[in-house]
């Protein structure tokens, strides 16, 4: 049996990628990713993982090669931040569209200027509308678990795309949780060898990320959409097998102390146990507030979220990062788009907070609790508030 | 037109929009856009050196048994690079009929 071993949560999403047998990895280290590479880099140096690391000269290769990589067959990995993520915006549209299968870490942190190494969602809020698979952590147990999950949801032959794993960078990245690394003999059973659909090979030449003319490119892209949406199915089914192999078990959207909560704290990633701490104190001043967080961010699971909020009157949504010049936050927008075709909706308070890693406290999510019940009360009109900015 | 297949709908577009059939290039007709102009060869001065077939980016040239290099209006944009690139001058580029 496996025990729990305290280690950095970069060292444990390290070993959860040697866990899962990647043939390349191919990385440019930026931080707060860089533990996760280095420590891949000295996995593979050492013998300990029989995998090809190739060190590129900058994130739009390492996306590149791990795209290749995974064309001709291989289990191909890859990890990034910020700026590096960015940089890679062109090419996640073409591993989408061309139905890669990839795992890559993304470690957020928030995207310049000013510069900051410091943690937000911006970096991957900006690739959302790129056709991943999109997972969020909310420990270090989860960022083990999910990296698994990963290569399992996108080599599987219904879904064919690339998965992004979520944690935040240093308040999660940089910690030491305990953490269970799963045998090798259990990954196996639970991750078979990759076996690809499609791949490059001279005895059966195919030609892939050729020319789409506009008498066929939108059936592709409904193709790749279709996917997508289908990869929720998938992904239960892997939560199923897991929980059945490891004994843990994961939702779409999770829900904490929200029976008969009227207020709703919607959260995602590891400010996620920060909420919860807050949650447990207003709980036992008598206050009916709970939490859902969001795990599977793309594809949006529509009808668990429904089903999470159903009994709220008011949703406390806490985003980290800004739609500039919209509505609030891209969660928030997602939410009050998705709520638009219910008659009986709640009010939905959008806050958005925690940019370039200003800490989110157990304090300041009681202030948004207690700021969006006084909204709700007077169903006052809003967009958004920012939290924590100095006016003076 | 060149012969387009059957389109498919979107279930049956192979995967990530990949190209199955190897060398399917060769359907492609590229002579669709010519502009307006076309290459000559004068025989008289060709020296059978090949540069033409070489250069050609839409591979309009297929050598013969007798060695000279014929033109294939199929392929062929009209680009001009033969004419420029052969050493003999002996490629001409003329004006095509509407
Ligand atoms: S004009 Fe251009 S395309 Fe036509 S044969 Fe010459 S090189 Fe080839
Ligand atoms: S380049 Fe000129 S000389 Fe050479 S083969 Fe072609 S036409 Fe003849």
């Amino acid at each position: 049996m496996p025990i729990q071993k305290g280690m950095e949560v970069s060292i444990a999403v390290s070993e959860a990628v040697k866990l899962a047998n990647v043939d390349v990895i191919s990385a440019y280290p930026i931080t707060p990713q860089t533990h996760i590479v280095e420590h891949l880099s000295e996995l593979v140096a050492d013998g300990e993982l029989k995998a090809a690391f190739i060190p590129v000269e900058s994130e739009h290769s390492a996306l590149s090669a791990a795209v290749g990589a995974a064309a001709v067959g291989a289990r191909a990995y890859t990890a990034t931040s910020s700026q590096g993520l960015a940089l890679m915006h062109e090419i996640m549209f073409v591993a989408s569209s061309m139905r890669i299968p990839l795992v890559m870490t993304v470690v957020n942190r928030a995207l310049s200027a000013p510069i900051n190494i410091w943690n937000d969602l911006s970096d991957i809020m900006a690739q959302r509308d790129c056709g991943w698979v999109q997972l969020f952590a909310i420990n270090g147990q989860e960022a083990v678990d999910l990296t698994l999950q990963a290569f399992k949801i996108a080599e599987d032959p219904r879904v064919l795309l690339p998965v992004a794993v979520n944690l935040d960078g240093f308040v999660l990245s940089h910690v030491i949780e305990p953490i269970e690394l799963p045998d090798q003999e259990a990954v196996d059973r639970f991750l078979p060898v990759f076996k690809p659909t499609l791949r490059l090979d001279p005895d059966q030449p195919v030609s892939m990320g050729a020319f789409g003319s506009p008498e066929v490119f939108i059936e592709v892209k409904k193709q790749v959409e279709e996917a997508l949406i289908g990869s929720q199915k998938v992904a239960a089914e892997v939560w199923k097998d897991f929980g059945d192999i490891f004994g843990r078990t994961y939702k779409p959207v999770e829900s904490y102390k929200a029976k008969g909560a009227e207020i709703l704290l919607v959260t995602m990633g590891s400010i996620t146990e920060t909420a919860m701490t807050a949650v447990d104190s207003m709980r036992e001043k008598g206050r009916k507030v709970g939490l859902i967080h969001i795990r599977l961010w793309r594809p949006f699971p529509f009808k668990e979220f429904f089903q999470a909020i159903r009994e709220a009157k008011c949703l406390a949504v806490v985003d980290r990062a800004l739609v500039p010049g919209g509505v609030g936050g891209p969660v928030g927008l997602e939410i009050k788009s998705a709520l638009f075709e219910k008659k009986e909706r709640p009010y939905v308070a959008e806050f958005v907070a925690g940019l370039g890693g200003r800490d989110l406290t157990v304090e300041v999510f009681a202030e948004m609790a207690a700021k969006a019940e006084r909204y709700a009360k007077t169903q006052k009109e809003m967009r958004y508030e920012m939290i924590g900015v100095r006016e003076k | 037109m060149a012969k387009i297949d059957a389109l498919h709908p979107w279930k049956e577009v192979p995967l990530g929009c990949a190209i199955l059939e190897a060398g399917n290039s060769r359907q492609f007709k590229t002579g669709d856009w010519r502009s307006k102009i076309r290459p000559v060869t004068d025989q008289e001065k060709c020296i059978k050196c090949g540069m033409c077939w070489i250069f050609c980016p839409d591979m309009a040239y297929n050598q013969r048994a007798d060695g000279f290099y014929d033109w294939n209006s199929y392929y062929c944009k009209g680009c001009g690079i033969c004419a420029r690139e052969c050493p003999k001058e002996a490629i001409q580029m003329i004006a095509e009929e509407e």
